[in-house]
């Protein structure tokens, strides 16, 4: 099965016009004169396709391995646009064409089903096998199905988590699109850690937007299960300048911590029972650890994120395995696209660096999400960080939330920057 | 022009590493601490400073120009929506490594 996957990319990319490039490809691997191994990165989102580019930028002379199940990569970020109606969702489609015809890098769409840490190996669902001398992990999320009772995949088409861009999506959509005006639109928010924490606020801003215009007596409810959340502040207020009391957010000390879910009914029990919200459109985000293969190679620790060294990402585990993105435990960063993609860079770096007999360097990053409220409504939060004393902190001092009483221009300028920084980091990723 | 030559010199330097069975030394040039700390302002600004959207493109800055923009972000004489929050983060130093790296870039 793989194999025929990898001779039909062949194939197209010699119909493609690419002949050159791909038989120059084929020439590095096998020519091992030339190279200097094989750097395998496992998942093609924001921090597995940074690492791949940044690894051949830094490094022409790598052969660098590409393995994504799916050939069209939806982002996360900017899926919340989407869900709003402000922007399609081919719009969100990133390809890997470049990162193959451009940069060199052979691209595998399959799936990990295991990694032979002991061979340095990886196994692939079509039946290969791949050797590595470093492996690059960015497996994302998965979902912690047995934190709440009643909600596991069998009910995802009914009940969609949306928090991986795509299908999920879509069903989600599709259902606030059929939800009567009047009805009633329930989130349930994990608590911390989690993917993108100002995901779930900026995903009840839009839909308020898009109810606004559409069903403007519909209602949403926020149940959380945390007491505060980011950039709270600033959306708060935007909700009420925008969407007046459309939108309520209920903290888990007040019910908002959900216990149950009965799926046939689209009904939430919270407060150990004594609280019960009823769902035109149910909208479940689980709680979530590293991706699946991280936590079946014995790559997590206890809290079901991987332990990695903060300064190259290496995992703590493997010295030749490094893990990056919304898996790893990377100090006070946020799990954010913004990180994955400055993570998916010192990885490379620190890669490139150590095959070279170098030591991997202490740098200062930063971390901006862009959040939308409304389409003419930005906000931002930032913040720099910098690895000393074996851990990634926040400068003191920097970073910090858009200004409480700034001008609607000023909202205005950074709902523009939002859009800017999504062609930008995509173009960094994927391009 | 100058860039050009350095790029000349700089492949000249890895055929002849090549030569002698050494890796590669563009790692030694390329993956500077300036070089890999610019690298995190791509997100906004495009992969080598080059923007295709709203955010301004930062390439090819001479390095006094950006270290003076930078530092008037840093003690807000030079009003912005973000770029304060950033610069606020950074050092002299690392503004200045990172502005070098800016103004080699074409």
């Amino acid at each position: 099965m793989t194999t025929q996957i990898s001779r039909r990319h062949f194939l197209r990319a010699l119909g493609a016009g690419g002949a050159a490039t791909a038989l120059a490809a084929c020439g590095t691997l096998s020519d091992s004169r030339k190279t200097k191994g094989q750097v395998v990165v496992v998942g093609g989102g924001s921090g597995g396709a940074t690492a791949a580019k940044y690894l051949k930028r830094f490094d022409p002379n790598l052969d660098v391995v590409l393995i994504e199940p799916i050939p069209r990569h939806y982002t996360c970020y900017g899926s919340n646009w989407y869900l709003g109606g402000l922007t399609r969702m081919d719009r969100l489609a990133q390809t890997f064409t470049v990162l193959r015809d451009t940069h060199g890098i052979q691209v595998i769409h399959d799936t990990v089903t295991a990694i032979d840490r002991d061979n340095h190996k990886v196994h692939l669902a079509g039946g290969d096998r791949l050797s590595y001398q470093k492996l690059v992990l960015s497996p994302g999320i998965d979902f912690r199905y047995d934190a709440v009772a009643g909600y596991g995949p069998e009910v995802a088409e009914t009940i969609p988590h949306a928090w991986k861009a795509g299908p999920q999506t879509q069903t989600l959509r599709r259902q606030l699109e059929a939800m009567p005006d009047g009805g009633v639109f329930v989130m349930v928010v994990p608590g911390n850690p989690f993917r993108c924490p100002p995901g779930p606020y900026e995903r009840a801003s839009l839909v308020a937007h898009y109810f606004k215009q559409h069903k403007p007596r519909s209602k949403i409810i926020i149940l959380d299960n945390k007491e505060t959340f980011s950039k709270q502040g600033l959306f708060m207020d935007g909700w009420q300048q925008l969407y007046g009391n459309m939108i309520e957010w209920v903290p888990s000390s007040q019910g908002g911590q959900v216990e149950e879910v009965d799926a046939a009914t689209r009904t939430v029990y919270a407060d150990g029972g004594l609280t019960r919200f009823q769902a035109d459109v149910l909208n479940f985000i689980p709680p979530q650890e590293a991706g699946r293969i991280a936590v079946e190679s014995g790559l997590t620790g206890a809290t079901g994120w991987c332990p990695v060294n903060q300064l190259t990402f290496e995992s703590a585990m493997d010295p030749d395995i490094f893990i990056i993105g919304d898996a790893s435990i990377a100090g006070q960063m946020p799990k954010s696209g913004h990180s994955a993609n400055t993570q998916g860079k010192v990885a490379a770096a620190a890669i490139v660096r150590t095959m070279a007999g170098m030591e991997m360097l202490a740098l200062s990053t930063v971390n901006t999400c862009y959040s939308l409220v409304g389409p003419e409504y930005g906000i931002s939060i930032a913040a720099v960080y910098r690895y000393s004393d074996g851990e990634i902190t926040g400068v003191p001092g920097s970073g910090g939330v858009s200004p409480a009483d700034a001008s609607l221009h000023f909202r205005r300028q950074e709902a523009r920057y939002a859009q800017g920084w999504y062609d930008s980091i995509t173009a960094d990723i994927w391009g | 022009m100058r860039h050009h030559l350095l790029r000349l010199s700089g492949g000249a330097l890895t055929l002849a590493l090549a030569g002698l069975g050494l890796s590669q030394t563009a790692t030694a040039d390329v993956v500077s601490r300036g070089a890999l700390m610019a690298t995190t302002c791509y997100a906004c600004h495009g992969t080598d400073g080059r923007s295709s959207g709203t955010i301004p493109s930062i390439y090819g800055y001479p390095t006094e120009i950006m270290v003076a923009q930078m530092l008037a972000f840093r003690d807000g004489t030079r009003p912005s929506t973000v770029m304060d929050r950033h610069a606020t983060g950074y050092t002299d130093e690392e503004i200045r490594l990172i502005a070098e790296h800016f103004s080699t870039l074409r």
